[in-house]
Formats: C-alpha cells, structure tokens, sequence
C-alpha cells in the first residue's frame, strides 16, 4: 500500500471508526502451539471486538507467501524442537520482509520457541545451529539434554507493568549489549536464570518465554499490541475504549499469587524442573 | 548371624517389604488417609527395590500393561470385567495409581505375609501404567502384551514434549519380552509409529465409521512422520491426529485392523456398536474416546483368548471409572463426572456435550486445579474448545484453585456470565440453589478437583470414598 493510499484511507476510517480493524498474521498455528498459544489469539480478538475493532486474522504456513504490508501484527507461539526445526528454514525465508515491517512499526508477539527463532541464532547443545530472523539481537544455547528445563510461574516488572505467566524452555537466552529486555524477573528464571532479564522488545516487537496464556491474563500487554496495530494501520494514535477486567485482573492477581506462593515453598526464587 | 542363600534372601527380602508395605496400608487407613493405593508400594519399594519384578513373576498367567494418554483406566476396567465374567483370576492396579508404587502396592495387598501370591500361577496380571513408567514396567514385569490407547499433549511441565513421551516408549519396548504382543491404535500415527522396528505380534485396533469424521480437529500432536519426515494426510479426521492418515511423503499408512469398530451409535448413556470378531455390543459409556478404548480392551482379550460372550457380557456391565461419565445423584440432580486431564480429553467431552440434546440447556462447571497430578501449568485450558457448547449453555461455573483462569477463559469463549466458585461445597450450592430435580449437571474436574468434588460429595453422603468402590 502506498502512503497516499494509506492517507486517503485512514481519513475514511476516521469518518466510520466503527469499521476500523486490524490485520493480524498467526504464524505456523498449527506448529508453534504447543503452550495455549491460541489463548493470544482469542484475547486480541475478544479484546478488538468488545470495541467494535474488527478482527481480521490470516494463518501463515510453511510455503505460503507473505505478503509485509498485509498485517499490522504478526505472532508466533512455541513448537516442540522437532518440529520447530521444521519451520525454521521457511520462516528464515521470510526474514526479511518480517524485520522490514517491524522497523516500519508493525507489531509483533513471539512466544517461547517463537521468540527464539525471531532472535539471532538457536545453538544446540552439541553446536548445531539454527539462524533466526534477527528481530531480536539475542543467541539461545542448549545447555544440554541433561541439564534442567527451566519450567514455573514467572513474574515480571515490564515498562507495561506487572506481567505474569508460565515458563517452560530448554535453552537459555543471552542479549546482546544493547538489546533491552522486555522486563525484570521478580519470580522465575527468566532469559538464562542468571542475569535477571526475561524476553526482549524491540520497536512494537515483543519476544517472551511466557504462556499461560500471556494475553489474556495479562490485558495491557494485549491492549499494548492493538495500539500499536491500529497506529501501524493508520498511521496515526487511537484511542482504545477501556474495557472492565474485573475477570482478567482476578486472573492476573491469582496467577501471581500462586507464583509466590510456589516460591516461597520451593525456599527460592527458582523451581527446578525434573527433565 | 543369620546365613541365608542367595535365593532365601530375596524371599526374605520381599518378604520383609511385603510386611512393610502391608503395614503402612493399615497405618494409612487408621491415620484417614486414605486407602493406601500408593504408599505400601512406596515403602515396599524402599525395602525391595525390585519387589515388582519379584512379586510380577510369579503370576502365572503373565501381565499385560496399558499405557497411553487417555483411555487407561476405562480400557483396563473393560478387560477387568470381562476377565471376571471369563472366570479368569486377575489382579489390577486401583484406577489412576499407575506408577511403579501404585502396580507394587496392589501385588502387595494381594500377598501372603511371606511374599507369596496365592493362587499365583492361575491369577493375570493387569497394569494401568503411566506413560512415563513404562519402561520401568516392562523391564519388571516382562508383560505378554502391552496395549497403546493414543498419545496426546499432556502435562508438559510434567512430561515434558510428545515426542519425549514417545522416545520413553521405544525405551520401554527394547526392555520388552520380544514375543510380547503390541496392541496399537491403527488411527493414532504416533501410536502405529511403535510397529517400526517390532518384530513381534502386533494386534492393531481402529475405528471404521465415516459418520464420525469431523473437521473440528483440536490441537494436533501429530503432523510428520517420523520415518521419512512427510505430512500426513487424512481420509477421514475423527479427533484431533486420530483418523484414517497417510504419509505424503514415504505412503506409510494406518494399518488395516483386525479389531474394528463399525455401525456407531452414541448416547447420553450408551455406545452401541459392532465389533469385528465379537458382534453387536453395548456399553454404558459412550463418546468416540470410549469406543476407541474399548476395542483396546477387546484386542487384549481377544489375545488372551476370552471368549466373545465374556467380551460382551464386560462391555455391558462395565461400570463407569472414577469420575469418567461416572453418575452421581445429589438432592435429585444428576450429577455426571467427566474427569478431563488434558485438551484432547476435554476437547472429546465438550464434543459430546454438543452433541446430545441439550433440553432446555445445558449446566456445566469446569473445575480447575494446578497442583502437581494435575499440571502446575493451566494453558493448556487455550487448547480446549469450549467455544463449541457456549450455545446451548443454561447454567454454567467455574471453579477449582484456579477459578479465576477458569472464569476468564470460559468469558473469553462466549459462555453466559460463567460463575466464578472456589471450592467444591460452594460449587454444588451454586449448583443446587440454580437447577432442579430431575436436572443433569456436567461437573467437569481435573483430576485433584475431582478427588475434592468426591471428598465433598462424600461428606453429603452421594458417593462413598473411592477407595472403597470396586
């Protein structure tokens, strides 16, 4: 779309803001599912509809063409390493145009093994590597299949406020020097476990190893993207109609509960998975 | 000092843990505890850690095991009537505990003091067991046959990935007697991937009926084949990977089966069908899941060489296991149980759900628990579709530790003002003040939400304490 189409556009939708919509990409859905990715999915379209934004959600597939001006918000949940391998080369493919559109203000949200492959490079234990799209300067390295998952309740400080949700990874996340995290881990092991930083941002990008799922639970994380969608789309701040929560915040409040409560029972911050 | 032969100190070592085991039963039941399905075989286990081998072999008639996601307990409850309707002794695990502790604490209760079963040599052995204990299992019990109900997403913060489940497996048949025979689901291309490499029998079981393919497919755990690394394409989709497949790429494809169900009718109550080698049968379970599992059960007693009308006669009188379609009355509701521990089995329950007749509405809770049995991780609720009974809701709860991702989820996926009710004595007096006499209820627990739902159930005098049903 050309900017003079996308001004002429947008002036329309301004007119009618109850057709405004937003154009949303689901990446491999039926890979990269593995953790109640779908759950993103439903909260941006509950989240979009209860405003009278529409929803309009295309599902990406290894082989399908990908068209960077067609979306306003790209996602990616997490697969199993089998399978995530598998899409690794297609979605390298569409590298690209993916990076070009989020340094053109599209929004992203890659969770888990998505995240990986939207960072630097994934290194397995025995040196194997799988590139990833760069999204993010970041490496993940495989500790090996003898080394814990890191697997719990996490809970986050983030520039979006308090973020909870649920980790389960084997490979362990390091940023380069001038990647900025998506938040500070108060519960959890984060990244890597070491360094106290969890997922990376990047532009209206974000990367996370929490499902849950993160949305839902978690509405100014949701709502965060749908700004960033409908600005992508026409250009311009729109202001999104506050929604009640009661539900989402009695959610959010309860998973971090648990998250204290397994942290202080555990007699540290960090729970420690058996595979 | 006492000087005994290698032998007499085995026997004097079961012995001794056959004690103890029977010991912490008796001490369990007098602290209320429970029935000790678990703890005799753990402290046995302490004593004698190869009490399972020690007291499995001497089962005459050998052990079979069934394993899978979903489905143990109901295929092993079918197989376990029908053997008792055959008049063949058996002995089998209590329904759900099917660890190396669980399968040790019933030879234990089944033991003389000295660490001897009477009657061994004419007694079966039959073992639900986890997934992830079968390679334990088989190596101590050297089974006959081993049936695989289907492989799904479970627990990930537990088990780990699919495929970890699946590498477990091979493990647990490398560890098998090699003229054991393999029960395998032709419909399941994860479960139909263990004939790779087995050179023993394999007994294949499948459903056959094109009324019950679907497009609602669910979270697929099954895409590429691992021999050649192709999808797989589908004739005919029952649930989620479960179908008539085949590799695009290597033309792998499921197998032709030699127990088959065809002519499916479900019911609220009841699932009749005909089985190849059997006939017409009716159990009172029903949903395509509980067929599947019981052609599992038939394969075994088909190798075990039952005859048909013990087969029939334990399909028919088979009794709903602990909270599967299990039937509770309450002040004159009926409360139905649908125990679902993971997406594909809540995915099969709320397609049963749109499926009968809703009268007036359907009342539905969903409890919710995270604690370890359970998964401490709850997205796994994203995976479920609970979208496709939001229609015919009349009255609907959440409940469980985590009501409130409950309730959420439920909102999000267009249910009508979903209650929020924490525990299970405030949940059934939600649901008394808001329905009837005469009404069902579907009361759909995890599994530690359901133990709950019976202790509070118990307490009002509707159920007595699992561990005294049979």
């Amino acid at each position: 779309m050309s900017a003079a189409q996308r001004v002429g556009y947008t002036g329309a939708m301004a007119a009618d803001p109850a057709t405004r919509s937003i154009r949303v990409a689901h990446l491999y859905p039926d890979v990269m599912n593995v953790y109640g990715d779908r759950g993103n999915v439903i909260a941006l379209r509950y989240r979009c509809e209860a405003r009278g934004i529409g929803f309009e959600l295309a599902e990406v597939n290894v082989g399908d063409p990908f068209d960077p001006a067609a979306f306003d918000l790209v996602l990616i949940g997490g697969g199993q390493d089998r399978e995530q391998r598998r899409i690794a080369g297609d979605l390298v493919a569409k590298g690209p145009d993916i990076r070009a559109a989020i340094d053109r203000g599209m929004a992203a949200l890659a969770v888990c093994g998505g995240f990986q492959l939207f960072a630097s490079r994934y290194v397995d234990h025995d040196g194997g590597v799988i590139p990833g799209i760069g999204v993010f300067d970041a490496e993940t390295r495989h500790p090996g299949p003898l080394a814990d998952r890191c697997i719990g309740d996490v809970v986050l400080m983030t520039g979006l406020g308090e973020v909870v949700g649920f980790e389960n990874h084997g490979g362990r996340t390091y940023l380069g020097p001038r990647q900025a995290p998506f938040g500070t881990v108060r519960r959890g092991f984060g990244n890597n476990g070491e360094d106290g930083g969890e997922g990376a941002i990047y532009r209206n990008a974000y990367g996370t190893y929490l499902h849950g799922s993160v949305l839902p639970k978690n509405p100014a994380l949701a709502d965060a993207l749908i700004l960033a969608a409908l600005r992508h789309r026409y250009g311009r701040e729109i202001e999104l109609a506050p929604l009640a929560d009661d539900a989402e915040q009695a959610a959010h409040q309860a998973a971090a509960h648990v998250a204290e409560r397994r942290s202080r029972a555990a007699g540290s911050p960090h729970i420690a998975g058996n595979h | 000092m006492l000087s005994l032969r290698p032998t007499e100190q085995v026997k004097a070592r079961v012995a001794v843990a056959v004690m103890a085991g029977k010991g912490a039963a008796v001490a369990s039941r007098l602290l209320g505890r429970g029935g000790g399905t678990a703890l005799p075989g753990l402290v046995a286990e302490r004593v004698d850690g190869t009490i399972v081998r020690d007291l499995g072999r001497q089962l005459g008639r050998g052990s079979v095991l069934v394993t899978g996601t979903n489905g143990k307990t109901t295929t092993s409850r079918i197989l376990a009537r029908a053997l008792q309707e055959a008049r063949i002794a058996s002995l089998h695990n209590r329904e759900g505990s099917n660890l190396m502790r669980g399968i040790a604490s019933e030879l234990i209760a089944r033991a003389g003091p000295f660490g001897r079963i009477p009657a061994a040599a004419e007694t079966l052995g039959l073992f639900e067991t986890d997934e992830a204990t079968l390679p334990a299992a088989a190596a101590s019990l050297a089974p006959r046959a081993i049936a695989f109900t289907n492989l799904f997403r479970d627990q990930l913060d537990r088990y780990g990935e699919v495929d970890t489940v699946a590498a477990l497996w091979r493990d647990a048949l490398a560890l098998t007697p090699k003229d054991a025979t393999l029960v395998l689901n032709a419909d399941d291309p994860s479960v139909a991937e263990l004939a790779d490499g087995w050179a023993g029998p394999i007994h294949w079981f499948g459903l056959d009926d094109p009324a019950f393919a679907t497009e609602q497919v669910g979270a697929v755990d099954a895409r590429w084949c691992r021999t050649c690394g192709g999808s797989f394409a589908y004739s005919r989709r029952y649930f989620a990977h479960a179908g008539w497949w085949r590799c695009t790429g290597c033309g792998r494809a499921r197998a032709e089966t030699e127990t088959t169900a065809t002519d499916i009718r479900l019911e609220l109550e009841r699932a009749t069908f005909r089985v190849s080698g059997v006939g017409e049968v009716t159990m009172p379970l029903t949903g395509l899941y509980n067929v599947s599992n019981a052609l599992a059960a038939v394969a075994l007693a088909k190798i075990l060489e039952l005859p048909a009308a013990a087969v029939v006669a334990g399909l028919a009188g088979v009794r709903p296991a602990f909270g599967r379609q299990e039937l509770v009355e309450l002040e004159g509701r009926r409360l139905r149980l649908m125990l679902c521990k993971n997406p594909a089995g809540a995915n099969q329950v709320f397609r049963l759900l749109a499926a009968i007749d809703p009268g007036p509405g359907l009342n539905v809770a969903v409890l919710l628990n995270d604690r370890f049995a359970d998964g401490r991780d709850v997205s796994w609720i994203w995976d479920v579709d609970y979208e496709i009974v939001k229609d015919r809701l009349a009255a609907c709860w959440a409940s469980g530790d985590r009501v409130e991702d409950m309730a959420l989820r439920l909102r999000y996926a267009g249910w009508p003002s979903p209650e929020a009710v924490k525990g299970p004595a405030a949940l059934l007096d939600a649901v008394l003040a808001a329905t009837h006499a005469g009404n069902d209820v579907f009361l759909v627990p995890t599994y530690t939400a359901l133990l709950d739902l019976r202790a509070e159930l118990a307490r009002r005098g509707a159920v007595r304490e699992f561990w005294k049903n049979d």
